[in-house]
């Protein structure tokens, strides 16, 4: 019988030689994944980690990313307090403040591989099906359960196969197609289902399929995930990881599907996703008169070199408008060496451009660029929900570096063909 | 018992900012920032035993768990809606708060109609009008009838020790 991604990776698993759509299996993930709150989350269970222990330090991987550099007493008690727990309990795979967002960490360390099966206590934990694995977001009630006996429940889901044909054009980027793909199926389009991408990917990079699995979960994904080839053999290869590591898996000819879709690549424009609603995608070159006060680079979403580099040429030796202010931040300590390494931050700083600490601040509205009532801003981030950035009365639009790059200079939404 | 009715895709963020996110985790902490950017006269004015009624992709976005902690803290008897955002519906599961799935019962509903809930009958009536909604499956029915995974997690616990 042909099985899908999901239905072959949960039936490996779980022991089984097969698995369909709507089955409730018990796996063991191979990875758990917790940033700040796994205070929270060991906090629920003090009594038991006291009594029992976690189940298994190697599957546990802790990144302090959320509230860094701690934004208060509170925040800087919260890391202490992981900081603690990661001694107890010898967890190895620990990243302190300032090495990056949690899913970029997780991919660049190699601690997620194809094949495998990794959940986190963080919704983007859908991120990691860049590199063939199916990763799902949990609760922190769900971690802490983890934490103490290794395994959970999955229910098997429903797949979509999207078809990608074609090749993007000239500044159109990997967050052109997705938004593109979330505005055709809506915020709940791919509720429950795993989205399997297929067809013409030869040209998206990892950091591409990491942007587009990133934002499966704003169509409701439970995973959203790519085959492995050439790409991601070369990726694998250049962190280091050799070829007998991982086990990877795809679907088969013939699998059973909900929906299948196809996008014309060439077709795509550089979109904005406008307020409050991620599926409500418009192209940016409709939406220039909306002025916009701050420009934001960055995330798990757009915060690589790559993203970075694109930013850097298109803004050259121009300054950002005065009318705006750019901040700029990176997924990661090594994206951010690799950018100044290239001498693209040293461009974006030269332009006007706030370098801030590689993890989450903006993006949640926890500290660090909040808005303020009646401003908007224009983001490379996965969310535009009302009061995201920490306030209410503001907007925030969801656009490609490229697209943030070109409304740096011009301080309104701007196609980044215009300005090149 | 009061109904509070709303739209499609009410995200996380409106159920409880991000910002507090890292500040704010225990039931009490929770209870006043509850559907603060959605509905700022929740928080004051729900009672035990209220329910929600809302669209489609009710929860969606953040894997935030502290709405559905809230939520149950403050005694919200059920949230209907004509689908969940999946992280919160398990979220849902793991701290035992009832989420129906009902998109026809929301269809039927006009606000100021009744609404009654039959849990023990998985049925609710709404404007007279009978819906029937489905047990958890079997496999997690024990996290369900436990009050929660936590409670579930440490009675497996205890037994797979011996301890009483």
């Amino acid at each position: 019988m042909a099985l899908t991604f999901a239905e072959k990776l949960l039936a490996r698993k779980a022991g089984k030689e097969k698995v369909t759509a709507g089955e409730i299996v018990f796996c063991k993930p191979d990875r758990l994944l917790m940033h700040d709150n796994a205070a929270a989350i060991t906090d629920k269970i003090g009594k038991e980690l006291a009594e029992f222990g976690v189940r298994d330090p190697e599957q546990i991987v802790i990144v302090l990313d959320h509230t860094i550099p701690a934004v208060d007493e509170k925040t800087a008690t919260g890391h202490k307090r992981v900081r603690d727990f990661v001694d107890r309990h010898g967890v190895r795979h620990f990243f302190d403040v300032g090495t990056g967002v949690c899913h970029q960490v997780m991919v660049e360390k190699g601690l997620v591989l194809p094949g495998m099966l990794a959940v986190g206590s963080d919704s983007h934990t859908c991120s990691y099906g860049a590199v063939n694995a199916f990763a799902t977001g949990i609760d922190r009630t769900e971690a802490a359960a983890l934490l103490l006996t290794g395994e959970t429940w999955f229910k098997v889901p429903q797949s979509i196969k999207i078809n990608l044909k074609g090749r993007l054009g000239e500044l159109v980027t990997a967050k052109d197609l997705i938004l593109t793909i979330i505005g055709a199926i809506g915020a709940d389009g791919a509720d429950y289902c795993s989205v399997e991408f297929w067809g013409d990917i030869g040209h998206l990079t990892i950091d591409d399929r990491f942007t587009i699995a990133n934002m499966g979960v704003e169509m409701g994904a439970k995973n959203a995930v790519f085959p492995v080839d050439e790409i991601t053999r070369g990726f694998l290869a250049a962190i280091g990881i050799e070829r007998r590591e991982w086990q990877e898996v795809w679907a088969d000819a013939g699998a059973v599907y909900r929906q299948e879709l196809t996008f014309e690549m060439d077709g795509i424009v550089p979109v904005v996703a406008a307020p409050h609603k991620v599926d409500n995608v418009q192209p940016a070159s409709e939406l220039k008169d909306v002025f916009v006060q701050q420009c934001l680079i960055g995330t798990c979403t757009n915060g690589r070199a790559s993203d970075f580099g694109l930013a850097a040429e298109i803004i050259g030796r121009r300054k950002v408008s005065p009318r705006t202010r750019l901040l700029l931040l990176p997924a990661s300590k090594s994206e951010l060496e690799k950018a100044l390494d290239a001498g693209d931050i040293q461009t974006l700083v030269e332009a006007g451009g706030i370098l801030l600490p590689p993890g989450c601040g903006p993006c949640l509205g926890a500290h660090q660029g909040v808005l303020a009532p009646g401003e908007r801003c224009i983001s490379t981030a996965n969310r535009n929900f009302k009061g995201r950035m920490g306030c209410r009365e503001a907007e925030i639009y969801l656009a490609s570096p490229a697209t943030v790059a070109a409304s740096a200079l011009t301080g309104r939404i701007t196609d980044p063909r215009e300005v090149m | 018992m009061k109904v509070w009715f709303y739209g499609d895709d009410i995200n996380t963020d409106m159920l409880f900012p991000g910002k507090y996110t890292y500040t704010c985790s225990k039931p009490e902490e929770i209870k006043p920032h509850l559907l603060e950017d959605l509905d700022p006269e929740f928080a004051s004015g729900v009672q035990p035993g209220d329910v929600i009624i809302a669209g489609k992709n009710f929860g969606c976005g953040s894997s935030r768990e502290q709405p559905v902690v809230g939520l149950k803290a403050v005694g919200v008897a059920a949230v209907i809606a004509k689908s969940f955002a999946r992280i919160f519906y398990r979220a849902g599961i793991n701290q035992g708060l009832l989420l129906i799935e009902a998109p026809a019962a929301v269809d039927c509903y006009q606000p100021g109609m009744a609404v009654e809930l039959k849990v023990i009958e998985g049925k609710v009536k709404i404007g007279g009008q009978e819906f029937i909604f489905p047990k958890p499956p079997p496999e997690i029915l024990g996290i369900v009838e436990a009050g929660g995974l936590l409670e579930f997690t440490r009675k497996r616990l205890k037994e797979s020790r011996g301890i009483k």
